[in-house]
């Protein structure tokens, strides 16, 4: 059986690409959606929240945030289990 | 009279401190030079820093690739004058980074040997797939030094008086030397300490800042609003047709991932791990950045003020983040911060040199015209001619360029990163059926059609050129361009058979995704 056809590497292939396409489509959803609001709903985003303060800073910062923590859940992800199984299908075919 | 000595007195201590400051720079990093030039032997050295630099330490590199003097110096004067507006455009060019993460850095690191090219090309012809991503490279390295040199040699010309050719000449020579003889290695440790120096003096403006608002960001939002109005925390008429925030926010987040000086940085770690974690480190010290710059905007907007920081003509703002470093810290330390941007444009030029160097000598010479039959040495001596071309290049472009209006190079470099690079990076990395002609066409279509439309824009055919309206509505034509490569990759696929590369995409996935055979 060629090392393509194995089952733990056809799962393993498979989980990864899912991963990488939800995380994928999480980003694209907090910056288009922000850039949505931007582009259609402006006021939405100067809605007062407290004194001078408008909802748009947090969504803004959020957004930056955001980025570097979707960044981390994928390493923590690939550190803590995606590694483990490539290193299993390494051994297994070695 | 007084006001008038007020006025000179800062100026002539800036260029004192400013000129020690750049000197221990050029020193510290020209001594990194020749210390990474005994370490740099063999092609693998000279590209790739023989792949021995960390995840941590490629995170700040990439950080220091990243991070231009405009980022810094356009994005707080952006949001001095335009408040919430400035925002906007650091997260476009925050958000890509997680895309580059999930998508396409480990394969990219396992396919591939020096260039991003390679991975496009990893399955099919040689010849005519290396040509096409040549041009995507090149065309990108381009524009994106253009506007560097542009930019840099004025913005040294007004920091520290010395004219605009020289500035452009000494910005190249020293970059030309960090390449030329250090490679890789000193162009990482440059981008590093540059890194370094940019955060830590953003930070230290922060601090300043904040000591006048009882250290709250908010209240020193609060007091802004006070000042001006409550449209400094609301998004404002900067971007008004919906479908340029569209367009520019494709351009911003997909360039990203197809920036050759970004990709090619990942060949410097040694597996697919380093080149995720320097991904995660990467993006957070640039967001972090960008959350400075966005304080550094305010202050300059409270503690400078709107009218002084236009008062000289300067109406994008670029001075505003220095003039805040004079209000809270005095000359001595504008005179710093000042060093740390001309560092920083040092780098950034050093990193576009090494990777375009590296288009011409791996991709051109070395797979199109000696068909990979060269050896070691000659390799290495073909990538020092190139750094050497390319360096020339740089200044010539920037003497050329001088008068002209460089802004939208920047743009026009993402648009074209995200509509030919980009598409044919995920194509070839992800779907089977993808050919050699699918890939010719997707990059050729991409870069040809996001200058074309750039061209047609308003930005160049009415504010350029002077016609009263755009051919193309669009102010960057990612939204277009883009998906036209993606399908212009699709059509070209279905239109011809590839078959050798069909097998070889079996094969390729197992290095792919277990690093086997990976260099």
């Amino acid at each position: 059986m060629k090392l393509q056809e194995l089952p733990e590497f056809k799962k393993m292939v498979r989980l990864k690409w899912r991963i990488s396409i939800i995380l994928t489509l999480l980003m694209l959803v907090i910056y288009f959606g922000f850039i949505l609001l931007i582009a259609f709903n402006k006021p939405f985003l100067a809605t007062s929240i407290g004194r001078n303060l408008t909802i748009g800073l947090p969504i803004g910062i959020g957004v930056l945030v955001s980025a570097w923590v979707l960044t981390g859940i994928y390493t923590f992800w690939a550190n803590r289990y995606h590694d483990n199984r490539v290193n299993e299908i390494k051994k297994k075919i070695a | 009279m007084t006001s008038s000595i007020l006025l000179q007195t800062p100026v002539q201590s800036v260029n004192v401190f400013a000129i020690i400051m750049f000197f221990v720079f050029v020193f510290i990093t020209l001594y990194i030079t020749w210390w990474a030039s005994k370490r740099t032997r063999t092609s693998s050295d000279f590209y790739t820093a023989n792949r021995n630099i960390t995840g941590f330490q490629n995170g700040f590199a990439l950080a220091g690739d990243y991070m231009s003097a405009a980022s810094f110096l356009g994005i707080a004067g952006m949001v001095s004058l335009r408040g919430f507006d400035g925002l906007i455009y650091s997260i476009g060019f925050l958000v890509g980074w997680p895309l580059l993460m999930f998508l396409i850095a480990e394969p990219l690191r396992n396919l591939g040997k020096y260039t991003f090219a390679d991975v496009i090309a990893y399955r099919f012809r040689q010849k005519p797939v290396r040509i096409a991503s040549a041009t995507g490279s090149l065309t990108t390295i381009a524009f994106y030094l253009i506007a560097q040199m542009v930019g840099g040699g004025s913005l040294i010309n007004k920091l520290f008086g010395i004219p605009y050719e020289s500035a452009v000449i000494v910005v190249g020579g020293v970059m030309i030397t960090y390449v030329l003889f250090g490679g890789m290695l000193a162009t990482t440790w440059v981008q590093i300490i540059k890194a370094f120096l940019l955060i830590g003096g953003a930070t230290i403006i922060v601090i300043l800042t904040l000591l006048h608002y009882g250290f709250n960001p908010i209240t020193l939002c609060q007091a802004a609003v006070d000042k001006y109005s409550l449209d400094v925390v609301s998004p404002g008429s900067y971007i008004s047709n919906p479908w340029d925030a569209i367009s520019l926010g494709i351009a911003l987040m997909l360039g990203t991932a197809g920036l050759p000086h970004i990709l090619m940085r990942f060949y410097s770690v040694p597996d697919a791990k380093q080149a995720r974690k320097s991904v995660f480190v990467a993006t957070g010290l640039i967001g972090y950045f960008y959350i400075l710059t966005f304080f550094i905007g305010f202050g300059a907007m409270m503690l400078v003020g709107r009218d002084a920081i236009t008062a000289g003509g300067d109406t994008g703002g670029n001075m505003a983040a220095l003039m805040l470093a004079d209000a809270t810290g005095g000359p001595g330390f504008m005179g710093i911060i000042a060093a740390v941007a001309f560092a920083t444009i040092l780098a950034v030029v050093a990193g576009l040199t090494l990777s375009g160097a590296s288009t011409l000598s791996h991709d051109l010479y070395t797979s199109v015209i000696r068909k990979g039959k060269i050896d070691e040495k000659g390799e290495v001596r073909v990538a020092k001619t190139a750094t050497l071309i390319l360096g020339a290049v740089a200044i010539v472009l920037g003497l050329l360029f001088r008068q002209q209006n460089v802004a939208f190079m920047v743009g026009l470099a993402f648009a074209v990163a995200a509509s030919a690079n980009f598409p044919a990076l995920i194509l070839s990395i992800t779907w089977r059926g993808y050919t050699t002609k699918g890939a010719v066409w997707s990059i050729i279509t991409g870069v040809i059609l996001s200058v074309v439309l750039i061209v047609l824009s308003p930005t160049i055919w009415v504010d350029l050129f002077g016609y009263d309206n755009p051919v193309f509505p669009l102010k960057n034509p990612a939204l277009v361009s883009m998906p036209a490569s993606f399908l212009a990759g699709y059509i070209g696929s279905l239109l011809s058979r590839d078959p050798e590369a069909l097998i070889k995409f079996e094969e390729e996935k197992i290095r792919t995704h277990l690093g086997i055979g990976a260099h």
